[in-house]
């Protein structure tokens, strides 16, 4: 893999990452706290919704998050012929150490 | 059959099983006693992840946890699944190219310095040390109050087996040990839950019974409605209403989360997969497999105050059910006669309050209190051994790889064998066994209130120091030991600080911007993050070849043109 391609692979990586992690921010710290009371006006069944998001929803879509990653790297990876299919050992060696001190 | 028998006969099945899995699978290398060999499958990788994540915390406090604070309990449910998408996303990939043992081997090698391991090893075992110490008491408190031996006994007995496994399997018996570990533990949280949703809501899946309305013979109308009226009706807050600061909350959830990504025990089960692609697998089927436990525990949290109201509620205190005397031996439940009209006040107000329930035993007494069949009741003792002794073997092992891989093979003798390293492994699992349980009996009485902030100080030292050191490859050595030292102290000093030299000062006000000690782990990620990036800036830029690392690990197979 060039350089420039190795480097158009990892943009890709962040923006992702990124995208998801603004979900995750939004559905926790924005619904499950900082608009909870707000969301807590509308009701699904026996829940405020405010009060559901925070104690369960969140958690569906943290795990939701996981997976559309686990998707789209596939997804990067393939587009890249990066194929880590093939198991990598531990790196045993110890000669990265350069030890300065 | 009695309780005690039907326990005495599931703890006797389960640690068979789990001295069968570890005769089974000996470690025979370091690479197997460190990784299990990097061939453990990414599903159970994730049950094994489950376990060792879901501590005697988990499973017998947060649900009680969260029956007395409502809403604010939310911080627990988040904090605590939130941080894995961080994990997985952040750390889990990256790691794993990386490819080594521990922690510390990544923070030593990525900053190059024999210091910055050092640091990662004081950490590694200080927050480890810390939070076994909590599982080592969970243990003991299940043995004695359903076996009815003495906590000694107990813990002894706990502390056997998981020297047993752990010793002789590393993390190879140690993972496959979690497997069995984490479905007992699951079966052991979702059949009462679950019997218990049935009985209430007439719901047989506790998530939705959570919503539903109760059955007639409960009163009907909405569970949490209902639960919201008696709360306020007694003078307690009310069920679905926050209490805390908005800003507390967000912080202490925050603390979770990257607390949980920064935890060296959780961190290490992803370099047991064989490559990149199963690490993520593993992170999503960890997190599945968590949040089962996790949706259900604000379910039974509800059921369990409902219950605890319903049946205690100004009733004579002649008529009350076996179970409460039983816990009141323990003094986990002290009743206090204070009006002398023979009858419970179960109110809000702390002058007429009669009544004061130890928030740790609401998962263990529920299925009582529900009046669920002896042998459930014996299935949840199992089920709080599984999540305490899993999590105690996840920790024990982090502290013998850092002392024998870390300090040993790395640090101070170089030149030591395979089988060398791994007889310092096992001496220091010993060592660290008979330690955690001597603290298991006899606690200090901080001990309790120190495992939550074990996230706090995980959260401000190796969670930013790791993100930094695979996202932004400026950065150098000087820069992470400055922000990982500037970080621990900071929340360390912050929390001794309230605890123990100043607790009046311990309230809203006294609070550096309203944060309490249970969130001040996300300031000190910030303020390792802040004097990290300033002074990586004003030292010179780290060595080609560590930039070459940070190449490497940002892909995930080898960079080869294809």
């Amino acid at each position: 893999m060039s350089d420039s391609s190795a480097q158009s692979y990892w943009k890709s990586n962040i923006r992702i990452v990124l995208s998801l992690l603004a979900v995750w921010f939004f559905i926790s710290f924005g619904c499950g706290i900082l608009f909870v009371d707000l969301l807590d006006n509308f009701r699904i069944g026996g829940f405020k919704l405010g009060f559901w998001i925070a104690q369960q929803g969140a958690i569906l879509v943290f795990v939701a998050l996981i997976y559309v990653y686990i998707h789209l790297m596939d997804k990067l990876d393939d587009k890249y012929n990066l194929e880590s299919s093939k198991d990598n050992q531990p790196n045993l060696q110890t000669s990265t150490d350069g030890d300065t001190e | 059959m009695s309780v005690q028998i039907w326990t005495f006969i599931f703890v006797f099945l389960t640690f068979g099983l789990y001295i069968g899995i570890a005769i089974k699978s000996r470690a025979g290398s370091t690479s197997e006693f460190y990784v299990a060999g990097s061939g453990v499958p990414p599903l159970a990788n994730g049950m094994a992840t489950a376990a060792d994540w879901m501590s005697a915390a988990s499973f017998i406090s947060m649900a009680g946890l969260i029956s007395f604070l409502g809403r604010d309990g939310t911080f627990y449910l988040m904090g605590w699944t939130g941080g894995y998408v961080l994990l997985a996303l952040l750390l889990a990939p990256y790691l794993r190219k990386f490819g080594k043992f521990t922690v510390p081997d990544f923070i030593g090698d990525r900053y190059y310095s024999q210091s910055a391991r050092l640091i990662a090893v004081f950490c590694a075992i200080t927050i480890s040390f810390v939070y076994v110490c909590g599982q080592m008491q969970g243990a003991g408190i299940v043995f004695s109050r359903f076996l009815e031996v003495d906590i000694t006994t107990g813990v002894i007995i706990g502390m056997a087996i998981v020297f047993f496994y752990a010793v002789m399997g590393g993390m190879k018996g140690i993972t496959y040990t979690q497997v069995a570990q984490y479905c007992v533990l699951i079966f052991a949280f979702m059949v009462p839950a679950i019997f218990i949703s049935i009985l209430m809501t007439g719901i047989p899946i506790p998530q939705l019974g959570f919503g539903a309305e109760l059955t007639e013979s409960f009163g009907g109308g909405y569970l949490l409605d209902r639960l919201d009226g008696m709360s306020e009706q007694l003078g307690f807050a009310t069920y679905t209403e926050g209490q805390r600061s908005t800003q507390d909350v967000f912080f202490i959830t925050a603390a979770l989360m990257f607390g949980t990504a920064g935890l060296p025990h959780v961190i290490i089960r992803f370099f047991t997969v064989p490559n990149v692609r199963d690490a993520r697998r593993s992170a999503g089927y960890a997190l599945i497999f968590i949040a089962i436990l996790y949706t259900t525990a604000p379910a039974v949290a509800a059921f369990a105050r409902t219950n605890l109201i319903n049946t205690v509620d100004n009733i004579e205190y002649s008529a009350v059910p076996e179970w409460f005397t039983k816990w009141e031996a323990t003094n986990l439940i002290v009743f206090t006669d204070k009006n002398e009209d023979g009858r419970i006040q179960y109110v809000g107000d702390p002058e007429i309050n009669e009544l004061e329930v130890n928030r740790d035993i609401m998962v263990l007494a529920n299925p009582e209190i529900a009046g669920l069949p002896n042998w459930v009741v014996a299935l949840v003792a199992a089920g709080a051994l599984a999540a305490a002794l899993s999590t105690a073997a996840g920790l024990l092992l982090v502290i013998s790889t850092a002392v024998a891989h870390d300090l040993m093979k790395r640090s101070f003798m170089p030149n030591i064998s395979e089988k060398q390293e791994l007889r310092y492994a096992r001496i220091a699992i010993f060592v660290a066994v008979i330690i955690a349980g001597y603290v298991g009996i006899n606690p200090p009485a901080y001990v309790a209130q120190v495992v939550a902030y074990a996230f706090g100080l995980a959260a401000a030292s190796f969670f930013p120091a790791i993100v930094l050191g695979i996202f932004y490859k400026r950065m150098n050595k000087q820069g992470a030991i400055a922000g990982m030292v500037a970080g621990f102290l900071f929340t360390a000093l912050y929390i001794v600080y309230f605890k123990t030299i100043n607790p009046t000062m311990d309230n809203a006000e006294g609070w550096l911007f309203g944060v309490s000690p249970e969130g001040i782990g996300t300031l000190g990620t910030i303020v390792n993050m802040a004097v990290a990036y300033g002074i990586s800036k004003i030292t010179p830029e780290p060595p080609k070849e560590v930039q070459a690392i940070v190449e490497n690990i940002r892909l995930p197979a080898e960079a080869v043109l294809r």
